[in-house]
């Protein structure tokens, strides 16, 4: 195939316009708008950003299909919608920050920010090796940098340098399995990869490369037993990075690995559908998926902070997570996008409301919430739908991800196979999670607020980003059809 | 016919209005509440008026819900269902009547309480299992919030153990629909369809997911021994949630039972039936004993609730069709009687004297103050114990002659619950109302003891609330076949008939 750089421009334009209007803000701010306080600065580098990713969004929606510059990209309707989801959800997270108070330089955390977005939807697409290694690196950059963006706050340094030592760790290993794929391949385009792989058979070699791989499978979606930076990161991180971080970055990373896994390691498989054994990923990732949902779960119960919460039950989500890329091969990708996505919105409004509450007094432990909805009914209502349908609770677009997955990995061989069990597993303990969701609830519904909680006031812009995510969780609860039809 | 379905869009439609009202006046939040809880159930009845009886399962609506899943937004109603509409419209009007003192939240409060209605009216309407399930998800929630924001004692502990268990089971529920639906290739989750993939699977997988099924529901309808969080529930719950929860939301498991798991698997049935039957009995009797040595008025209501779902649950167990239309009928009995016993306690008396204690209510002599609420009571009481006269007596007649049928030991056990059932009731009759007022120590400490319980009169919403109970209870009593017309046609479907084939002796 001849490449034609005219269908790269094409293709790429969704990138192109983020990065112009990541300049454009860093350009702005530091000529016009140099001399106006730091909330006018912030608040004009997000609205050229806001433009920016909506106008990536409608390229992303109209451009091109298919694949491109002979095939290092794919632009299938798996990638576009997690290119368009991944820049909903950044545009979701530039209206939270409108109202948070962004530390430091307000241009360059937006610029930041859209550089992540730029990397993340370049993930969605990537069908080659060093494309995918190129694009996870350059948003997994940006998320550090942003996950330390609150320099004054020595949890936030911490936060990053935890999320960076681990991310470089699991970069290394992801390199050094391309490498060796690549060595026993002989390529780094998927679908070469694929047929070699269909041609020799499974190889010990490979499968090192292949476990090596999974390990930053694991460390990107914060799947045990790599889930350890999840917990420090989601607290001392800014909460709208780690809005960002949970949401988008996860989304992004469940359907590059999807993709890898799928389209390149097809023949490295293993059983799907029996417990007998035999080589392959599949086993590795059911591992991982039981390990993430019992840790998550129960991990979860034991905290007090609100954000170390939410990451343990971003970890068990993952373990469901897993089921739907496990599930992938039969059902095809829609009950996983439709789980990391509606998940994606869940977090991305649940770290919202923290930062909207930050401005209000303190905001890390689940008591800090007490009183939410004397304090301001909005953040209570809108943080009732995030956490319910995190829970699963119907008719929330939860409930529908769950029992797309869940139906997905039974459909595999019944509960004869391990993805059934697990998915019957995750079932039960979702009884479970509903206790320290519940316990959220319970301190931004019911309790009284603490002594001198005065009311919060919410920025209208916050709160159209808030409204517009529990909306769209409400509608994709109750018409799922919207979402799972796309794919 | 059609009217039905508007049960679920007007009570939702209401709580949004209450929640709205609420922020006006909690007065506007009530008359809110009320309108549309009341409109609700005349649309039950107006719709129970057209009805046919003989024509089986009628579907109400049916359309495409989630094509990819098979799902289906199928609404449909038999006999069963509508006798529970009726009931679940009466219950929910009677509760707003006996909730007019919430002032903290009303509008909230309402919201929750119309939610929670829609639920159960959509449970009721579903003729598509997963669509059964959200609706009783739906009905989940509310409960937790209703309780741990305007409950009484214990309330945080009793919330959340209700909502646990509830959410357990109804777990336990959707992964054995899961598993039943993916054996079935992932075609949909219709009634018939699920049986048909079920019967394609191993007797020892229908088992297993009977198991998952049944039991699932069953806690929530209050088996033993999954049924400790009744009991806290019920007391720690405001008085509309008692009402509703042990009138309407116990029987949302009851029903679960009849509609989704017996059909499901007749093997399954056929294996656990005895146990089930036995677990009923046991329910019966060790409940009635446990509510014979409680010291807190509600609690006594809470196990006698308990004990008179054993009932239920037994009916079920023996699967004749005698036994299964008492069961529905004593559904639609303790609905109406267990709320009319915790209006009278949880509103009438304990909102008035600030205790249930049975030593500090004897102290008191209620039917010297309250004389309506003791009046009530005793009524209520009589009726619970299962008198002739009164709906309890002719479901219970029938559930004990349908197990009599199946398994005659069932029948002995069950009706010695009646008579501790008579012993519970009686005794919480004579302890909480009839009680003596102690001989004053000086004359001094008489008037302040006087004094001290001067209680408010008894409400025009509490006397609405009671007499439409009343007569309900009654009216079925004195004509059961009202709705014995609508059930015995129901249970001629082919899934519960196949069910009942599988036990039959």
């Amino acid at each position: 195939m001849n490449p034609s750089y005219q269908d790269l421009f094409l293709a790429l334009l969704p990138e192109t316009l983020l990065l112009a209007g990541a300049l454009l803000a860093l350009g702005l701010d530091l000529t016009v708008f140099r001399r106006r306080s730091a909330g006018q600065r912030l608040r004009l580098a997000l609205a050229v950003a806001a433009l920016a990713v909506v106008a990536a969004g409608l390229a992303a929606c109209l451009g091109a299909r298919g694949p491109v510059f002979g095939g290092v990209l794919v632009l299938d309707r798996f990638a576009v919608a997690t290119r368009v989801a991944v820049l909903v959800l950044t545009l979701l997270a530039l209206g939270v920050a409108w109202g948070a108070s962004v530390p430091g330089q307000p241009a360059e955390y937006v610029a930041v920010v859209l550089f992540a977005a730029t990397g993340l939807i370049l993930m969605a697409a990537a069908q080659q090796l060093l494309l995918a290694f190129l694009s996870l690196e350059l948003a997994s950059l940006s998320l550090y940098v942003l996950a330390g963006f609150d320099r004054k706050r020595p949890e936030s340094a911490e936060a990053a340098l935890k999320y960076f030592l681990f991310g470089a760790m699991a970069a290394a290993f992801l390199l050094f399995g391309f490498s060796l794929v690549y060595g026993v391949t002989g390529s780094i385009e998927l679908p070469r990869i694929a047929e070699e792989i269909s041609l020799r058979g499974p190889d010990p070699l490979l499968m090192v490369a292949i476990v090596m791989v999974l390990v930053a499978f694991g460390f990107k979606v914060a799947a045990a037993p790599f889930h350890l930076w999840a917990p420090d990161v989601y607290q001392g991180a800014p909460a709208t990075s780690a809005a960002l971080i949970a949401s988008a970055s996860k989304l992004a990373g469940f359907t590059l690995f999807g993709r890898l896994l799928w389209t390149g390691f097809r023949g490295a498989a293993g059983p799907a559908g029996s417990l007998a054994g035999g080589a392959g990923w599949i086993p590795v990732l059911a591992v991982m998926a039981l390990a993430s949902l019992l840790l998550g779960n129960f991990a979860a119960l034991a905290q007090s902070n609100l954000r170390r919460l939410l990451a343990y039950s971003a970890i068990a989500h993952a373990g469901a997570l897993l089921l739907g890329v496990i599930s992938m091969g039969q059902s095809g990708p829609a009950p996983l996008f439709y789980y990391a996505s509606t998940y994606g919105l869940a977090t991305v409004g649940a770290f919202g409301v923290i930062a909207a509450a930050e401005r209000g007094g303190r905001c890390q432990d689940i008591a800090d919430l007490a009183g939410l909805h004397r304090r301001s009914p909005l953040l209570a209502a809108c943080l009732t739908v995030y956490v319910l349908s995190l829970a699963g609770i119907p008719p929330l677009a939860g409930f529908v991800g769950k029992l797309a997955v869940f139906s997905a990995a039974l459909h595999l061989g019944g509960i004869a196979c391990p993805a059934g069990l697990l998915a019957i597993l995750a079932i039960a303990l979702s009884a479970v999670a509903l206790y320290y969701y519940l316990i959220v609830l319970k301190q931004a519904l019911v309790a009284a607020p603490a002594a001198g909680a005065g009311r919060i006031a919410v920025a209208p812009v916050t709160a159209l980003a808030l409204l517009a995510a529990a909306g769209l969780i409400v509608w994709f609860g109750v018409d799922p059809q919207q979402l799972l039809g796309l794919l | 016919m059609s009217l039905l379905p508007w049960t679920i869009y007007l009570s939702l439609a209401g709580a949004v209005l209450a929640l709205a009202a609420g922020r006006r006046s909690p007065a506007a939040a009530r008359w809110a509440a009320l309108g549309t809880a009341a409109g609700a159930w005349v649309l039950a009845l107006a719709g129970a008026a057209r009805f046919v009886p003989g024509a089986g399962l009628q579907t109400l609506a049916d359309a495409a819900w989630i094509p990819g899943l098979g799902v289906r937004y199928h609404l449909a109603a038999d006999g069963i269902s509508l006798t529970l509409l009726v009931l679940t419209g009466l219950a929910a009007t009677a509760g707003v009547l006996f909730s007019w003192n919430v002032s903290e939240r009303a509008g909230e409060f309402f919201a929750l309480f119309l939610t929670l209605v829609a639920g159960v009216y959509g449970v009721f309407l579903s003729a598509d299992a997963l669509l059964f399930f959200v609706f009783y998800e739906v009905a989940i929630v509310p409960k937790y919030f209703l309780i741990a924001n305007w409950g009484s004692t214990n309330r945080e502990y009793g919330a959340m153990k209700l909502a646990l268990y509830s959410f357990a089971g109804s777990s336990m529920v959707l992964a054995g629909l899961l598993w039943v639906y993916a054996a079935g290739g992932g075609h949909g989750f219709g009634f018939a369809e699920l049986a048909q993939a079920a019967a394609s699977l191993s007797r020892h997988q229908q088992i297993v997911i009977f198991a998952f099924v049944f039991f699932g529901f069953a806690t929530l309808a209050g088996i033993f021994p999954l049924h400790t969080w009744a009991p806290t529930g019920h007391v720690a719950a405001p008085t509309a949630a008692s009402m509703l929860l042990a009138g309407v939301v116990m029987k949302l498991g009851a029903y679960g039972c009849l509609r989704v798991a017996l059909p499901l698997s007749p093997v399954g049935f056929a294996y656990w039936h005895a146990t089930i039957g036995w677990l009923a009995v046991v329910g019966i009797v060790y409940a009635g004993l446990v509510a014979l040595m409680q010291e807190d008025l509600k609690f006594v209501i809470g196990y006698s609730s308990v004990s008179h779902m054993g009932f239920v649950l037994l009916g079920i167990a023996a699967a004749t069709p005698q036994a299964v239309s008492g069961a529905v009928l004593q559904m639609f009995s303790h609905g109406v009687i267990a709320g009319l016993l915790f209006a009278v306690v949880g509103r009438m008396v304990y909102d008035r004297t600030h205790t249930r204690r049975l030593a500090d209510l004897r102290a008191m002599p209620l039917y010297r103050l309250l004389p309506f609420a003791a009046a009530v009571f005793v009524i209520a009481g009589v009726a619970s114990m299962g008198l002739p006269g009164f709906s309890g007596f002719p479901a219970e007649l029938s559930i004990l002659i349908g197990a009599w049928r199946t398994v005659p030991a069932w029948a002995a056990v069950a009706a010695l619950g009646v008579v501790v059932a008579a012993a519970f009731t009686l005794r919480a009759i004579a302890l909480g109302f009839f009680g003596r007022q102690e001989a004053p120590a000086s004359p001094g400490a008489a008037g302040a003891h006087a004094q001290a319980i001067h209680l408010e009169p008894i409400t025009l919403a509490e006397k609405a609330g009671a007499l439409l109970l009343v007569g309900a209870t009654v009216l079925v009593g004195l004509k059961p076949d009202l709705l014995l017309d609508w059930i015995n046609p129901a249970l001629q479907s082919p899934l519960l008939q196949a069910a009942m084939k599988a036990v039959a002796p």
